[in-house]
């Protein structure tokens, strides 16, 4: 179809089933092959107190087998069939996918129907799993500097707020995690009615139905409780944190600012409802590539650094943070860096973003939309982390109409109300000289 | 925002017996043509109209395994500001231009090939590639960004120096093939990177930048026609031949043992293996087929079963086949706490005896095939990867009909063919590892540090 005739980024089909589950089709037939995604509304945000780390625990035993699947046999199935597949956990959403080809739709949605509702693991199963959890949280953040920063800064934005624990979790909640906990947590979030499926490749929505009525209709609907997640008092103090270690090699200065997310941009915040969009633009002004203004004041025309970017992630449920990161060059400080920075910043809430940068950063956001159907995963992963995340099809369908009636002045609006000195944690990366 | 995956994505997954009938999955691939231009240019195509973007790809051969020794770094510095400024736009109006137009463009440099790219929207396409003639054919090299790209590099190099993983590659290359260009770090060393001139990255452009070494695959929305015309108008004006090159042949032997760089980390990270097969070699599929059994198939290769699925002691384990031009490698990597990385290694090198003494039953071969087969065309899902396929298969020379041909291949490899190609390929006295944490317990020579 010419891009023209398009109503909206994918155009897909909608269906729910009397279960309550909600499915999306994408009909992509560039090649005979499907992506297959189910996501369930339940992320590390949605652990209980003091078991940080049993929702991305229980993604890796959803791989363990079933009352009817022993031990590997999904993956081994999957693989033997052609098919390539993972699954991921994050803030607000845990979700599992595979890629086969158009034939073999049905067995992995037998499969992932199938752990949906019989999952069966053993202790001598879930043991070793803990340990390779444990080995993961070593990779990704104690041998990692930085992100042992960011965890540090992630925890004081959030004091009480689950946003505020890293989404693996703490290494000595997850040591003491037990299989009773893992299937506490599958048992109260893992069902139909709180899942979304999104199916995208080469599949008619009506050869679909069937199938999913088929494997998934036949799973009943459980009562869930709602999801309630502690809540923080409005912010009042700039706060910081450093890590000085020996293992630093090169310094780095980042910000982070308490901004508004899904549920917060579209109800609590002055400015709503456009306050999500406007800062997507303003992210883009600021930090979206080589001519962005951080970009071209603190490395181009200053010289003080070799890198600086700006982020925020529209994508959370609750709050959600608007982000700076800046690497200085030798011979600038981490404090004249750090004070750079907010010249820019202050820059900003002074004087405005001009009607020409917002224009251009307007246009490079929607062309994504266009580059983001160039893959069968991004648009499953778009539309599925917006659903799971209480956004609708409709929502993301006229994204790119809404960044296109974002104004200067809600830009201008945003920036104020966010860049705030009591919204910020600074977090400094500092080498230390061994002793 | 963040997500955590089950697992590192390295290479691809296998499984043992399930469905009565493997699974051959080939009519997914797509119809490719050359196209030769009035200029007598080649590229090979996809043409799909079906979204409204085009993906350039192309790979001149040689790449930073040629930096001189004392300018070690220059064709990471010198792809770096490719883009930073040609004909008459400085960097930041050159930059400003890509952007406006929503396209990316940019160069990189592997050991053996120098790469470039460009995707755009069709609508766009004209400016889009412009854009690239004009940084492959007048870069400037202007100072701002020419200090600016080394200090970046230089900042980078001090960033690996906390990285485990990258200084345990740097140390396994450094043992594995001591002065060879290839146990070079590509992107230098500072002393050499501050040596680099504007005439050393002007004289790199002028050798490597050339249309008798270019390959070329372009996906999306452009037709034969136009891409035709589009080659001479964006390859016509580089030089006919680029400036010779040899490699010396790698080395054949590694030398084995354990190697250890102490660094405080709580989890030791380790590069591990030996001399491998070219991509030309006869065997190369059967060390294909027998490496994604021993550690190619994440999910199910026996050191993933053994090392994470049994013992919990790695996130991550892999194995897999790296056929350079002067040399193929067998390399892999796995990370575990300190008190464990000698066990670990223990496990690894068990392994490899045993897949060297007795190959691989009858029934993993057939799932690896099931597996290699029927995943293949199941990875080329965006105009880009396509793109990318495309000049892999030209540098490697594998031919036109080659997505037709390529699982014949897979099919072909018996179980005497892995039984014959593990012995002749894995070497446990030559099995080398390189380690860089504090691990406990584990005999090993010790460094200090590596440059």
């Amino acid at each position: 179809m010419p891009a023209s005739a398009r109503a909206g980024v994918f155009d897909p089909r909608v269906f729910t089933l009397a279960n309550g589950l909600e499915v999306v089709v994408i009909e992509d037939p560039r090649m005979p092959a499907v992506v297959h995604m189910v996501w369930y509304k339940a992320g590390s945000a949605d652990e209980p107190r003091g078991k940080s780390g049993v929702a991305h625990y229980l993604e890796h035993l959803m791989f363990k087998g079933t009352r009817t699947h022993g031990p590997g046999e999904f993956s081994r199935l999957v693989a033997v069939n052609g098919g390539r597949e993972n699954a991921f956990t994050a803030l607000d959403y845990t979700g599992y996918h595979q890629t086969v080809a158009r034939d073999r739709l049905e067995l992995v949605m037998k499969l992932e129907a199938d752990r949906m509702a019989n999952l069966a693991v053993t202790e001598e199963q879930a043991a070793p799993e803990l340990l390779v959890v444990l080995e993961e949280r070593r990779t990704r953040i104690d041998n990692e500097p930085g992100a042992q920063l960011d965890e540090q800064m992630r925890a004081i934005l959030f004091p009480d707020h689950p946003y505020g624990i890293s989404i693996i979790g703490r290494e000595h909640e997850i040591r003491a995690l037990t299989l009773a906990d893992a299937r506490a947590f599958y048992a109260r979030h893992y069902a139909p009615n709180n899942a979304i499926l999104v199916v995208a490749g080469d599949i008619a929505l009506d050869a679909l139905k069937p199938l999913v009525e088929k494997y998934y209709g036949a799973i009943p609907a459980r009562e869930l409780a709602p999801r309630v997640r502690a809540s923080d008092p409005p912010p009042v103090a700039a706060r910081r944190v450093v890590l000085e270690s020996a293992r630093v090699k090169r310094p780095s200065v980042h910000r982070n600012y308490l901004a508004p997310g899904h549920r917060s941009a579209f109800a609590a915040m002055p400015g709503a409802p456009g306050m999500a969009h406007a800062l997507e633009v303003l992210a883009e002004i600021l930090g979206g590539g080589a001519t962005s203004r951080l970009y071209a004041a603190l490395v181009v025309a200053r010289k003080l650094a070799v890198g600086a970017s700006a982020h925020y992630d529209s994508g959370a449920r609750d709050d959600s943070r608007f982000t700076f990161g800046v690497v200085p060059r030798d011979g600038t400080t981490a404090a004249e860096l750090e004070a750079a920075l907010d010249t820019e910043i202050a820059r900003v809430l002074d004087s405005g973003v001009t009607a020409d940068e917002v224009a251009r950063a307007k246009r490079r956001l929607q062309s994504g939309a266009i580059y983001v159907r160039d893959s069968l995963q991004a648009g499953a992963r778009t539309l599925g982390a917006a659903l799971a995340v209480g956004r609708g099809v409709a929502d993301v369908e006229s994204w790119p109409e809404r960044i296109g009636a974002v104004e200067v002045e809600q830009v201008n609006a945003a920036a104020r109300a966010i860049l705030r000195p009591e919204r910020s944690v600074t977090g400094l990366l500092l080498p230390k000289a061994a002793p | 925002m963040a997500l955590l995956s089950r697992r590192q994505a390295l290479a691809a997954m296998a499984g043992f017996a399930a469905l009565g009938l493997p699974w051959r999955g080939a009519d997914a691939a797509p119809r490719i043509e050359r196209v030769v231009s009035p200029g007598g240019i080649a590229a090979w195509l996809v043409s799909d109209r079906r979204i409204p973007v085009v993906s350039m790809q192309m790979a001149f051969r040689g790449g930073a395994a040629l930096d001189p020794a004392e300018k070690l770094g220059r064709a990471n510095l010198a792809t770096q500001l490719l883009d930073e400024g040609a004909g008459p736009y400085d960097s930041q109006e050159f930059q400003r231009r890509v952007e406006d137009i929503s396209a990316s463009l940019g160069f990189d440099d592997g050991r053996d090939t120098t790469g470039g790219w460009v995707k755009t929207l069709s609508r766009h396409r004209p400016e889009a590639f412009d854009l690239l003639r004009l940084a492959m054919t007048a870069p400037r090299f202007d100072a701002e960004p020419l200090e600016r790209a080394r200090s970046a590099v230089l900042g980078r190099l001090k960033r690996n120096g906390e990285d485990p993983d990258y200084l345990a590659g740097r140390l396994w290359w450094r043992r594995m093939a001591g002065d060879h260009p290839y146990a070079r770090p590509g992107s230098g060393v500072p002393r050499t990177v501050e040596k680099i001139s504007a005439e050393d990255v002007r004289a790199f452009a002028g050798e490597r930048l050339a249309r008798d070494n270019l390959v070329v695959g372009c996906v999306g929305d452009i037709s034969a026609g136009e891409l035709a015309g589009a080659l001479d108008a964006v390859f016509g004006a580089l030089p006919a031949r680029a400036a010779p090159w040899r490699l010396p042949a790698a080395p054949l032997r590694a030398l084995g043992g354990t190697v250890v760089l102490e660094r405080p980390v709580s989890q030791s990270v380790a590069s591990f293996g030996h001399v491998g097969i070219k991509r030309g070699d006869p065997d190369y599929y059967t060390a294909f087929v027998m490496n994604h059994i021993l550690g190619g198939g994440s999910f199910s290769s026996r050191l993933y079963q053994e090392v994470r699925e049994r013992r919990g002691l790695a996130y991550s384990i892999y194995t897999v086949l790296n056929p350079l031009d002067a040399g193929g490698f067998v390399q892999g990597g796995v990370a575990t706490q300190n008190a464990r990385m000698a066990e670990t290694i223990a496990i690894v090198r068990d392994q490899w005896r045993r897949m060297a003494g007795e190959g691989a039953s009858t029934a993993e071969i057939a799932d690896a095939k099931s597996f290699l087969t029927g995943s293949f065309p199941l990875q080329f899902d965006s105009t880009d990867r396509i793109a990318r396929l495309l000049v892999s298969i030209q540098l490697d020379d594998l031919g036109l009909d080659y997505l037709d041909r390529r699982n014949a291949f897979i099919e072909a490899v018996s179980g005497s063919d892995v039984a014959r190609v593990a012995r002749r390929l894995l070497d446990p006295a030559q099995l080398t590892f390189a380690v860089v944490g504090q691990p406990a317990g584990l005999e090993a020579e010790r460094v200090d540090a590596i440059e």
